[in-house]
């Protein structure tokens, strides 16, 4: 079992993203839209072989699923031990990600077929999608810390892209922008972290730096800074980048404007692949980030985790703009996968986070991305985004309203939607390990389901709108995809995650606490039930629950005003404070010393310029009274003439 | 070559043929005058070299072949000068030296 055939998964749709891109324009617009989901189909099955091979064929060797490397090519050569590989690694992470990204990626493509419909720049579209999967295929199977970096900026790029793919529009375009220096903002501390374990370890391979006689692990380094080690020190910072990427606290702020993006990009980007690429870089690190320092660093990831995910249920509850609602749930939900990261442990049992936050990745991947669909399915019929523009649709869109329901059930963790077992997993291992974060978690839960249900009667039941267009199901090529997803949100939580993906890597069966699933489901289904007062019917008591919460319910909406912090920090002080000093000097200063340059030999040449006046009998004569000049000088300094007399 | 002539008659000659062109050079403004005071002066490096070939080199013949040399390169080089000056003198109606700096920077 070699694996060479999984190159194909990165080839094809970089082939895909060259021929549409270079040759889309002159196609008809629906060629390269087939061209991307076909390809990406392929790409899909390709690796569904990979898993199948991976987890049924090659199984386990002595009791753990090993890692194998399919492709491993030595691109620069620093030291002998420090070397930029290029390749394909396969465990199970790999695995797990390659299956989630080619799926929603596919079902995304066949989606935007419809959705973008007659769009300007259809080519275009499918060509940065290809560019996108392929940059996240490749991210997700690197077998070294700089493949991985070199792919994660790849994927910002195409992020970019894609945010800003109505370029004619200003606020998409800032969005772009946001998301991108934010991003790359992070992707210092990540670059730092990468320089540093590199430094200090010898090595940018994934398997030496988690190897439990590498040398992270190995040694213990003395504390160098607030009680970590350099290794410590590094990891942190990959982290930062990590969670710039995903959208943690206090770096979340790009995500909810990355929504002016077309709303399939949403569903691929800022739900299923790109934003869950931190945690996976946690979960690619993690034996790491559990050994140096004693799993200090992990601390920080799960107490980020849990921030972020209260941070943004709060807010998410109070938006009008269903597609922010989603962002903030995402990184609502993103949280909850860094916090189990966060509380677990290696082996066995304490390993239970580690394998409850991939479970949560693939369960949310799917339900995620379905409710992103769903969401643009109800805006490609409505023409808003907003949450007063629509009511009562569940009439009109019958397969959109069903499946939206699921995935919304999915998330609240009701059973058996798959939303339920990793959620509940994730609480257990959170109560096992820290008692304040479970408390946390537990209060996000309900208000998840809150939110959610909030805009799930806003958006299909609640007031009866009269609209200007009748609203219609969406096409085949649209509803598609959310059957497919809908069928899977409710399937998928039955797979015994727990055999295929673990800490540890061993086999581990998955006990469901009914004390603890109970408690779960109680508290979404008082979430659900509260949104269902308050929604179901358009009435005023919304209103004044909101007025009952008064500045709070101000604040909540206003985002807590983290975009005028960053605004204040920006202008205020970096602007004032470094950028107009750096200015200055550089205009008056560094620009004054050149120009000044210039000054003086412009006003010499000038002094200068009556000497070249063309006549040629004037440069005659200066020509001998020179030649005369020298040779008396000549003659006096060789003591032949003398003018003493 | 008559009796009793040495190098420094000879020399003297061509000093003084050169210094004359020098100052026709610098005080004339008349296009055709300074080409006269080129060739005054070009002769006058020519006799040097015969002169100097005849006296201090007797066997040799280099000194002549040059001033074979030169007087082939001066006669190309009038014939150049004179296509100048006319072509000036189309232009401008003047063969005024001094008038002759449109090309100055």
């Amino acid at each position: 079992m070699d694996f060479k055939f999984t190159i194909w998964i990165l080839i094809l749709p970089t082939l895909v993203f060259l021929f549409t891109g270079l040759l889309g324009k002159k196609m008809p617009a629906k060629i390269s839209g087939w061209i991307g989901t076909a390809s990406m189909a392929t790409a899909m099955l390709l690796a569904y072989k990979t898993a199948y091979e991976y987890f049924f064929q090659v199984g386990f060797v002595d009791g753990i699923r090993p890692t194998i490397f399919a492709y491993k090519e030595v691109w620069m050569k620093f030291t002998d031990t420090l070397v930029f590989d290029m390749g394909i690694l396969i465990d199970p992470i790999s695995v797990l990600m390659l299956v989630v990204v080619t799926t929603v990626s596919f079902l995304v493509h066949l989606y935007s077929i419809g959705y973008m419909h007659g769009d300007q720049g259809y080519y275009k579209f499918f060509s940065f999608l290809s560019l996108f999967s392929v940059s996240m295929l490749a991210l997700v199977v690197a077998t070294n810390i700089f493949q991985i970096y070199f792919f994660w900026e790849l994927v910002g790029v195409s992020s970019y892209l894609l945010i800003g793919f109505y370029y004619d529009k200003p606020s998409a375009v800032s969005a772009a922008k946001k998301a991108f220096i934010v991003t790359r903002f992070a992707d210092l501390g990540f670059l730092i972290g990468i320089l540093l374990l590199s430094f200090h370890a010898g090595t940018f391979d994934f398997m030496t730096l988690v190897s439990e006689d590498g040398p992270l692990l190995a040694q213990t380094a003395p504390p160098v800074f607030m009680g970590l080690s350099i290794f410590g020190v590094a990891l942190s910072l990959i982290f930062v980048g990590g969670a710039g990427k995903s959208a943690m606290f206090p770096l979340h702020i790009w995500l909810p404007d990355a929504m002016e993006g077309p709303t399939p990009v949403s569903a691929l980007i800022h739900a299923a692949t790109m934003v869950v690429a931190g945690v996976y870089l946690v979960a690619r690190l993690f034996p790491a980030f559990q050994g140096v320092d004693g799993g200090a660093v992990l601390h920080l990831v799960a107490w980020t985790g849990a921030i972020s995910s209260l941070f943004a249920a709060i807010i998410a509850m109070t938006q009008d703009d269903i597609k922010r609602v989603l962002a903030y749930s995402t990184m609502s939900q993103i949280g909850y996968m860094m916090l189990a990261l966060g509380v677990s442990g290696m082996e066995g049992h304490h390993g239970l986070g580690y394998m409850a936050s991939m479970f949560h990745l693939f369960t949310h991947a799917m339900f995620k991305a379905l409710l992103f669909l769903g969401a643009g399915s109800v805006i490609h019929a409505v023409h808003s985004n907003l949450m007063k523009d629509m009511g009562g649709l569940r009439k009109y869109m019958p397969i959109t309203h069903i499946t939206f329901l699921i995935a919304c059930l999915a998330i609240s963790g009701v059973p058996p939607f798959s939303g339920f077992f990793s959620k509940d997993e994730i609480l257990a291992a959170a109560f096992e390990q820290n008692k304040i974060l479970f408390a946390i978690e537990y209060a996000v839960a309900g208000l998840t389901a809150f939110y959610m249900f909030r805009i799930y009667f806003g958006i299909f039941w609640g007031k009866e709108t009269v609209y200007k267009h009748t609203p219609h199901e969406s096409p085949l090529t649209m509803s598609l995809p959310l059957l497919i997803l809908a069928i899977a949100t409710v399937f998928i939580g039955f797979i015994p995650f727990g055999h295929f993906v673990t800490a540890d890597r061993a086999l581990y069966d998955i006990h469901i606490d009914p004390m603890m699933a109970g408690a779960s489901v109680g508290v979404g289904l008082i979430g659900i039930l509260v949104a269902y007062i308050l929604y179901k019917k358009e009435s005023t008591l919304a209103d004044g629950v909101s007025e009952m919460f008064g500045q709070g319910y101000t604040w909540a909406k206003d985002k807590f005003y983290m975009d005028e912090v960053y605004q204040f920090f920006a202008h205020k002080m970096m602007f004032a404070g470094v950028a107009a000093p750096v200015a200055w000097i550089d205009k008056n200063i560094v620009d004054g010393f050149m120009n000044g340059i210039g000054w003086i030999t412009e006003t010499f040449s000038m002094m200068l310029e009556d000497w070249q006046s063309g006549r040629v009998r004037q440069y005659a004569f200066s020509f001998i009274l020179g030649l005369l000049v020298i040779i008396f000088a000549v003659l006096y300094l060789n003591g032949i003439i003398d003018f003493k007399g | 070559m008559i009796e009793g002539i040495g190098v420094f008659d000879v020399l003297a000659v061509s000093t003084i043929i050169f210094f004359v062109g020098l100052f026709g050079f610098v005080t004339r403004k008349n296009m055709i005058s300074l080409l006269i005071s080129i060739e005054l002066m070009l002769n006058s490096v020519a006799l040097n070299f015969v002169v100097f070939n005849k006296f201090l080199y007797p066997g040799n013949i280099q000194g002549y072949i040059f001033t074979l040399f030169l007087i082939a390169v001066a006669a190309a080089e009038v014939a150049l000068a004179i296509a100048i000056i006319i072509s000036f003198y189309r232009m401008d109606n003047s063969i005024d030296a001094d008038e002759m700096d449109s090309l100055s920077g």
